[in-house]
């Protein structure tokens, strides 16, 4: 921090620029890479999210952004300041919601909101009022008195994103906010996070769900092998690297004129690409009944034709030959 | 912005080594957070304090009425409970601490993953060594006045020098405390409380603390004075005795070198376990 | 337990393979899973359970026991101190593996690695699970205190080759206290109660049972409750022999009065494991 006038500030106001900013981020734990020089710029109020599979290297990511785990190369500044000398501050605004809960089991639900507002430093009164705005919010408040423990997934998952909001965050962190919740939960989850996003708070969230990146994120990137692929809003990563819609076609087995490669090369020829996965064949194309109703004169075994709007997912078997989820 | 440690890394070290509270503000938030969670177990926190009054029952009156009185410094005797009782406070306060920062601190380390979720807030590495450690010395420090108290009742307390056996207990509290947590971080699994076992335990048995120094050859003596424990057996036996000297301060400075180097140590392998 | 299981002989022979087979027959597979798991992680609990009350006897018999012996209530002990605490450490000991080995151990195997439950996926009964893990138990206590005694006797503290009898006499002391400890664990949500079960209850027994001192000398009510307590009759049996001063009457009533806290705490365990495993 030599400059004259640092843009970072300690005081609570947001800085001009973009509120994290990494350049060339590496993280490496002994000889392996987990994270390989990305660049990732997130501007205020926006949603960003890591869409990517198992061991991309999301969470590596978060946590530096999170000043628990200090870079190994690169830049990263975060608010305007450097997480590694002034990671207190920088934690100071932000709001973590780790992969793994870490709730504090030992405590009552509404103790761990206000044991964790006293971290921020809030007076007693601040934080007992805080802990009863935010069960509100997380629609806890019935089990405000019990234990931790038995709680839900999902109860728990929420007291943790409702305990992240104690120091009304400038930035708010998830990582996989919603992995093992059920259809319902997560939708009760995503609308606590739209309601978030529209009080102004900048969204930083990984996900290995596309449905989710696409409800939540205003711009994202996606990531594998500690590399990004790409970058851009859902819609024009669709756009940009799939095609309108989609034909899937799921074959019988062992019969002959049917395998999937030849069924795959041969709908290849009015379709833009097409994709042979262990299960089904994908046919991307502008009119995906019309690549169907090919299908079924051409005479191949064909168990289902699911014709849908293209997604991430394909997006992201695009980028890098594999399925997101497997 | 380079990721390296600035040059000011050092002198930031040692500002941040100032001791409690001034070089970590928010570690009183830790503090109470383990005050709180206590209030569940206040009855197992409470019975801590019988363990050395049913020891100080058995040994001083059940035993000592087999042993006599001891000859604590030539031509003056004290009945055996009298002189086995500091001994007691200083073992307490050795156990107390060592397994309210070895024990439980792992535990959070490795099972609850409590400092996980404190590290993402403002507090730092230094804030837990410091927050962990005032818990056990603020435990400790009621161990030992209520422990003290009952001596006072029981009129094994021969001097006003028996004011300070409180604040040694702490001082005694606060070395082991520090060096316990310290050695707590290289633990990997629970297997290796057993070596916490094999230094505490033969401390508690052998550093003069059930029969005196003089009962053992003279090799064996160099090496028992060689042990902590000795060292605040001796500092609470002279207080409590009134039998008080300069050497005291020797006794006492062992205690304040393990503090610091134990709470050095501490805070920076946190620093590596926590922020990797 | 069911009803179901009581098969006549002939029945026996035809032999439908889904009848449950009897409950407490399977023990044998639960207390080698035990076993193995012992092997993997013996080293936890070496010190404490080997080392410990060999520096106990070295401290209190040696060290202390000099000043005992030179002190005004030595003659009236008849023997050296160090051979009268041997055998009182050797029962506490036993007492300390027993009850060891039946808190912590157990609230895992219900709760926090639910081992049983493991077990009870399986053909296993409670009944199984219970003896299983009560025979580990007892090889435990058994491990502990021979080691112990080789040691004391090597130290010249056992007086008499009667002390060879004590083995098994520490033996039933330990398995005494953990029956009983073993139903109470059985019921335990959190491990408060086993840190008030230790300090209010082990350490009392250890210092006051006639351990360290004979229990006469202690004042009259507490005396009373001594001779209430079984470890104080694990004491007696095992200094009894150790000394080579058996008495036929007083070491039979020791024996019974042990064997009835260890088979009353069985009884009562096999209902608490139950109804924590079962619910
Ligand atoms: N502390 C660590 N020590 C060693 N390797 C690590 C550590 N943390 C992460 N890794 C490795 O770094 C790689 C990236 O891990 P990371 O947790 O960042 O992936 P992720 O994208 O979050 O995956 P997931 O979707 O499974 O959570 C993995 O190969 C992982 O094994
Ligand atoms: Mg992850």
């Amino acid at each position: 921090m030599t400059s004259p006038a640092p843009a970072g500030t300690l005081a609570g106001q947001v800085p001009a620029g973009p509120l994290i900013e990494a350049r060339g981020l590496v993280k490496r734990f002994g000889g392996f890479t987990a994270v390989d020089g990305i660049d990732v710029s997130v501007a205020a109020g926006e949603a960003f999210g890591f869409l990517g599979p198992n061991g991309a290297g999301k969470s590596s990511t978060m946590r530096m952004v999170g000043c628990v785990s200090p870079p190994s190369a690169g830049t990263l500044r975060i608010l305007g300041l450097d997480p590694v000398h002034d990671g207190s501050a920088i934690r100071a605004r932000l709001g973590v919601v780790p992969q793994r809960d870490t709730l504090d089991e030992e405590l009552t639900v509404r103790e761990n909101v206000v044991v964790y507002a006293r971290y921020f430093g809030l007076s007693r009164a601040q934080s007992r009022a805080k802990a009863d705005e935010l069960l509100e919010f997380a629609q806890l408040t019935e089990r405000a008195d019990d234990r931790v423990e038995p709680l839900s997934g999902g109860m728990k998952r929420r007291l943790t994103i409702a305990r992240a909001l104690v120091n009304d965050p400038d930035i708010l962190l998830l990582d996989e906010p919603t992995t093992g919740l059920d259809p319902q939960a997560r939708h009760v989850l995503w609308d606590r996070l739209f309601r978030l996003k529209r009080q102004g708070v900048t969204l930083v969230l990984t996900t290995h769900y596309m449905d989710e990146a696409e409800q939540l994120c205003d711009r994202l990137v996606v990531m594998d092998g500690g590399r990004i692929a790409a970058e851009g809003s859902p819609r024009e990563l669709i756009r940009q690297y799939s095609t309108r819609e989609v034909l899937e076609l799921r074959l019988a087995d062992g019969v002959a004129g049917s395998e999937p490669a030849r069924v795959a090369e041969l709908l290849a020829r009015d379709a833009r690409r097409t994709e042979v996965l262990p299960d089904r064949v994908l046919v991307y194309t502008d009119d995906a009944d019309a690549a169907a109703a090919e299908a079924e004169q051409r005479g191949f075994a064909v168990v289902s034709a699911l014709t849908r709007r293209s997604t991430l997912e394909d997006v992201f078997l695009h980028l890098t030959g594999r399925t997101l989820v497997d | 912005m380079s990721v390296q440690a600035p040059p000011g890394g050092a002198l930031r070290a040692v500002a941040r080594s100032v001791p409690f509270p001034l070089g970590a503000g928010l570690a009183w938030r830790l503090l109470e957070r383990n005050a709180r969670s206590a209030r569940r177990y206040w009855i197992v926190i409470a019975s801590g304090f019988f363990e050395p009054v049913f020891y100080l029952l058995s040994l001083g009156v059940g035993l000592g009425a087999l042993v006599g009185p001891i000859e604590v410094e030539p031509g003056r005797s004290v009945p055996y409970a009298m002189f086995v009782a500091p001994a007691l406070l200083a073992a307490s306060a050795m156990n107390g601490a060592v397994f309210d920062s070895t024990i439980s601190v792992f535990f959070k380390l490795k099972y609850t993953r409590l400092y996980e979720s404190v590290l993402s807030t403002p507090l730092r590495p230094w804030d837990v060594a410091v927050a962990e450690i005032g818990w056990a010395l603020l435990r400790g420090a009621v161990y030992a006045g209520a422990f003290l108290l009952v001596l006072v009742a029981a009129g094994f307390v021969a001097s006003w020098w028996a004011l300070l056996a409180l604040p040694a207990a702490v001082l005694i509290g606060f070395g082991f405390a520090a060096v316990g947590m310290a050695a707590s971080t290289y633990m990997r699994t629970w297997t290796d409380f057993e070596f916490v076992q094999l230094a505490v335990l033969p401390m508690f048995l052998f550093s003069a603390t059930f029969y005196p120094l003089s009962t053992y050859p003279p090799a064996v003596q160099w090496l028992v004075q060689a042990t902590p424990l000795f060292h605040a057996v001796q500092l609470e036996r002279s207080l409590l005795l009134g039998d008080v000297g300069w050497g005291l301060l020797g006794h006492a400075a062992v205690f304040a070198v393990m503090a610091a180097a134990g709470l050095v140590v501490a805070a920076r392998r946190l620093d590596r376990l926590l922020l990797s | 337990m069911g009803g179901a299981t009581a098969g006549t002989a002939s029945q026996r022979g035809s032999a439908a393979p889904a009848r449950p087979p009897r409950p407490g027959l399977m023990a044998g597979r639960a207390f080698s899973f035990w076993l193995v798991n012992y092997r993997r992680n013996w080293f936890g609990s070496a010190i404490s359970s080997f080392l410990a009350p060999v520096l106990f006897l070295a401290s209190m018999g040696f060290g202390l026991g000099a000043l005992v012996d030179a002190g005004p209530g030595g003659p009236a002990m008849g023997v050296a101190y160090v051979a009268f605490v041997a055998p009182g450490v050797l029962a506490a000991t036993a007492m300390q593996t027993g009850v060891g080995e039946s808190t912590f151990p157990v609230m895992a195997a219900v709760k926090w690695q639910r081992q049983y439950h493991a077990m009870l996926a399986t053909p296993l009964t409670v009944v199984d699970v219970l003896l299983g893990h009560m025979a580990f138990i007892a090889v435990r206590i058994l491990a502990t205190a021979a080691v112990f005694l080789a040691v004391a006797t090597l130290l010249g503290a056992v007086l008499s080759p009667w002390a060879l009898l004590a083995l098994p006499a520490a033996l039933l002391c330990g398995l005494a206290h953990a029956a009983p400890v073993f139903a109470f664990s059985a019921t335990q949500e959190r491990d408060t109660g086993f840190m008030l079960l230790f300090r209010l209850v082990v350490t009392p027994l250890f210092l006051f049972s006639g351990t360290f001192f004979p229990a006469r000398d202690l004042p009259p009510v507490l005396e009373q409750l001594a001779y209430a307590t079984p470890l104080w009759h694990g004491v007696d049996l095992c200094r009894q022999l150790s000394l080579g001063t058996p008495e036929a009457g007083p070491a039979a009533l020791h024996v019974a009065y042990l064997l009835l806290w260890f088979l009353g705490g069985l009884l009562v365990a096999r209902r608490t494991l139950t109804r924590r495993l079962q619910r």
